[in-house]
Parts: structure tokens; sequence; C-alpha cells
């Protein structure tokens, strides 16, 4: 267990939103939100639902946030919150990148993010995943939950709807895996969340970093479903 | 005395523990919608503004000027949207002549939300930030807990969802200018017809590339006040009499003194 008993923040796993720890009228991201190394660099995919009570602020939302060239980042939790934070990750690497004339390294953003989320602990809800591609570590992928503790994770699946598929994507999990073969993974996880969550939905984003850069990839949940409980 | 007074705080906290109420603030049940198109973009407002389940102004101004090609429909605590797009319209101005560029959308709406953040949801301000700039068209919502959206339409407050049902079927990518203003205008509409919170008249704004921004107040007024078909006024002679008596001035003047009133039947002279 990651939290230490941290009254209604923290569930039993360290992840899941407490959607009463929400402010009223709180745009919130019940969400399902993943990345993962592959072989030559890291996958993130997201959900695109955004909510206001049952009210679907925003179906086509994008939790995918960009805090440096190859350093990106998954939103879960509240919008305002999330935004805010990677605003001022995505200012501090910026800073860092022209003083160092180098780029950051994921850890480097990591370790920003941690310190925003674990100083203002109290005051946020925000879980966040990051995950970047630089040349000297490769793909990298951290893990924030609501606690403020950072976890480097080979994959790190998030949000409301993460708890339907902790069975499935631990069943599925391969090292190493090829891009398409990642791609896939993240894709039919993400299904799969979406079919059970009522807090998920819309499309499914992905950004693939490698060195190559970053590359954007956008799917819907029901085209391509492979998995159980088809009717045709 | 120097120094701050907190006199105030044991006052209200003393009234809270006797159960005296906060004070309620003017909000505005609202429609206000969004939409680009294909040179510009249009956003519009109703026009109620209502205290609890009073209607406070019929005709009031949800469109907000933040700059000439900047504009902000406001939903949510009145003053708020008042205030908080006046403060920001003045820091846009002196950005824009600090940097000597033109202003833009997007620089507008990360000084809104890090200004409604910063207060943490007790600023009221629900904003639809709309504009053009030299990078191009912006439409974006902004919330009062400082997260925001980016959208090709747009909607919010309590009519948002009469709205949003107007945009999600009629809505169709590259629209031009008169299409975009018709439909934010149904969408405004179904809001006025539909929400409780919403009424009155429709306000469009409409920014265009290389062109004066437009202002088109009350633009629709689906709910004039039209003449009366029949009224409540009884002719003389309904009421039925049994005796009349009719007594003269001139008997008047043994009792009392009577004086001629001036021609002018406004004035009201008071006896000293």
């Amino acid at each position: 267990m990651v939290g230490h008993g941290m009254t209604g923040m923290l569930g039993e796993d360290g992840i899941h939103v407490d959607m009463n720890h929400l402010k009223k009228g709180e745009v919130n991201l019940g969400t399902s939100i993943m990345a993962i190394n592959f072989k030559d660099g890291v996958i993130l995919g997201a959900d695109s639902r955004t909510t206001t009570g049952a009210y679907i602020a925003n179906r086509v939302t994008d939790k995918l946030t960009q805090v440096h060239d190859t350093i990106w980042c998954c939103r879960s939790g509240s919008a305002a919150d999330t935004q805010a934070v990677a605003d001022i990750v995505s200012y501090h690497l910026n800073m860092y990148s022209i003083t160092n004339n180098e780029a950051p390294s994921t850890q480097v953003a990591a370790a920003l993010f941690q310190e925003l989320c674990y100083e203002n602990k109290d005051m946020l809800s925000a879980g966040i995943i990051i995950a970047g591609y630089d040349p000297r570590h490769g793909g990298q992928v951290y893990s924030i939950p609501l606690g403020g503790s950072l976890h480097k994770q080979p994959y790190s699946i998030g949000g409301s709807g993460s708890t339907y598929i902790y069975g499935y994507c631990d069943a599925n999990w391969k090292e190493n895996m090829t891009e398409e073969e990642g791609i896939q993974f993240v894709r039919s996880s993400l299904q799969e969340a979406i079919k059970w969550d009522g807090s998920s939905g819309g499309v499914i984003r992905m950004v693939v970093l490698t060195a190559k850069g970053a590359q954007r990839h956008l799917y819907l949940p029901d085209t391509g479903y492979t998995g159980p409980g088809l009717t045709n | 005395m120097a120094g701050f007074d907190f006199s105030n705080y044991n006052r209200n906290a003393a009234l809270h523990a006797k159960g005296v109420p906060l004070p309620k603030a003017t909000s505005t049940g609202t429609t206000i919608v969004g939409c680009i198109y294909d040179n510009g973009v249009v956003i519009a407002a109703d026009t109620r503004a209502t205290s609890g389940p009073i209607v406070a102004d019929k005709n009031c101004e949800k469109l907000h000027y933040i700059a000439p090609k900047i504009w902000c429909a406001g939903a949510g605590t009145a003053a708020d949207t008042e205030f908080t797009t006046a403060l920001i319209s003045s820091n846009v101005e002196l950005h824009s002549l600090s940097t000597g560029r033109p202003p833009r959308v997007i620089t507008c709406m990360t000084m809104l939300k890090q200004h409604l953040f910063r207060y943490q949801g007790h600023i009221g301000a629900y904003l639809v930030v709309a504009g053009v700039d030299p990078t191009g068209v912006g439409l974006f919502t902004v919330h009062a807990h400082g997260s925001t959206d980016k959208l090709p339409y747009v909607t919010m407050g309590s009519g948002s969802l009469a709205a949003m049902s107007v945009f999600e079927s009629m809505w169709k990518p590259q629209l031009n200018r008169d299409e975009a203003v018709a439909l934010c205008a149904e969408a405004i509409k179904a809001g006025i017809f539909n929400d409780l919170g919403s009424g009155s008249n429709v306000d469009v704004c409409v920014i265009q590339k290389d062109k004066p921004t437009e202002l088109l107040r009350n633009y629709i007024k689906p709910n004039e006040r039209g003449q009366k078909e029949r009224n409540y006024r009884f002719p003389r002679g309904t009421t039925a009499y049994l005796n009349q008596k009719i007594i003269s001035k001139e008997d008047m003047r043994k009792y009392v003194s009577v004086e001629e009133a001036s021609g002018d039947p406004n004035l009201m002279e008071v006896d000293i």
C-alpha cells in the first residue's frame, strides 16, 4: 500500500480518485489513463471524457499533455489541478532546457511533478503518469498517485477506469514489445476500461514517444474490439 | 491604530453561529455559447440575470470586452464575471503595450485560468473566451476552478445542455459567418425557451479576421411585450347605483376653503 490511511484521500490501492474529495461543481477527469514501456520508447494512452457531475463537459478532451519535446503526462483527478501542475512543470522544463542548453531527462520532469504534488497534497486531487523518452535513458514511465509518492514502473495505469483492467494488464503485459504490440496492448486495455467504467469514454488518444519524436494516434473504443461480450 | 482590523471576522463568526445565512449574490442562470467558423468566431448569450427565483434584470449584457478582437461570454456570479473580465482586459492591454504586439486569445485564457485557479473556485466565473489573433482563431471555455477546454463549439451555464443539443444536431465543419451566427442564436434560443434560468433576448458578437468586431446587441428579441388584446379596465357605468348626489364647489366653500389647482396636474403643492 502506498498511502498510510490518509483519511479518505487514498483508496486501498492508493490510486483511485475519491470523487467526494472534489469540490462542488469541479470539473472531473473520471478517467482511464495508462503509459507503457516498449522496445523503442514509451506509449501513453487515455480516454477523452471530462465530466461535471453526470454531464459530459467535453467528449474529445486531450488528457495527454506535453511538458517537453518528448516528455508527456497523463492527467487524472481534477482538471483544474492537473492543468495547473502541468503548466508549472512545463514552464520549469522550458527554463531548464534554456539554461542548461540540453533537454531535461524524464526523471527531472517526474521529480518536478512529485515536488508539486507532494508539497501541495492537501490542496490537490491529481493522479499523474509521466512518460518520456531521452537519448540517455531511453523510454521511462513514472506514476504519481494521490499522496505524492513517485514510482518508476515498466507500465502504469491510472484513473477510475484502471481498477477494471488490473487483471487484464497483468495477464497480457510483456517486456520489450514492438511498437505495434505496444499500441495494441494500450488500445485493447483502454477499450476494456471504457467498456466497464461509466466515467470513461469518447475516443482513445495515444502518443508514441521514441528517438524519432512524438507521434499521435486516435482510435475508437468500439472499432476493432476483440474482447468478450461481442453480440454479432 | 495601525495594522489590520479583524473585528468583522468575529462579528461574522457570531452571526454564523446564530444561524444567519450568508448574503446571496446575483447569479446569472445563463446560456452562453461560442462557435468557430472559416474566417472567425461567434459568441452569443441570453440577457436574463436572476437572484434566486427573481429576474433581477431582463436585458443585461453578458458579452464582455477584453480587447478589440477578444471577447468573453460570462456565466455564474454576475459580479465575478464582470470584475474578472475587466481585470484581465486591463492586464491584456498593458501586456500588449509592453510587448508591442496585438494580444492573443491563449494569453488571455492563461491569465484567466491562473487568476481563477488561485481563488480555488471562490470566484464564480464561468467563461467562454473567443477571439482572433495573428496565430488564428481561438475559442476556449474557462471554469471557475481554473480548468480550460479548447473546442470548435462550446456551451456553458444552466442552459448549456439545451444549447449543446442544438450544436450536436446542427453543427457541421466549415460554417460561414451567417451560418455560425444563426447556429449560435438558435442555441441561445434553446436555452431561453427550455431553461428557467435563461430568458429574454439574444446578444451576439462576431469576431472576424481583417474586419472590425461586430457586437449585435439584442440580435433577436423573441420575448417582446406586445399589446395586450384585452384589459381589466371597466367602462364608466359598469357598477349600478341607487342614487346620486352632486355637491357643487360653491356649497363646499361654506364648510372648507377650496383653492383652484394650477394647470399642471403633475405639480402637487403642499400646505405649510
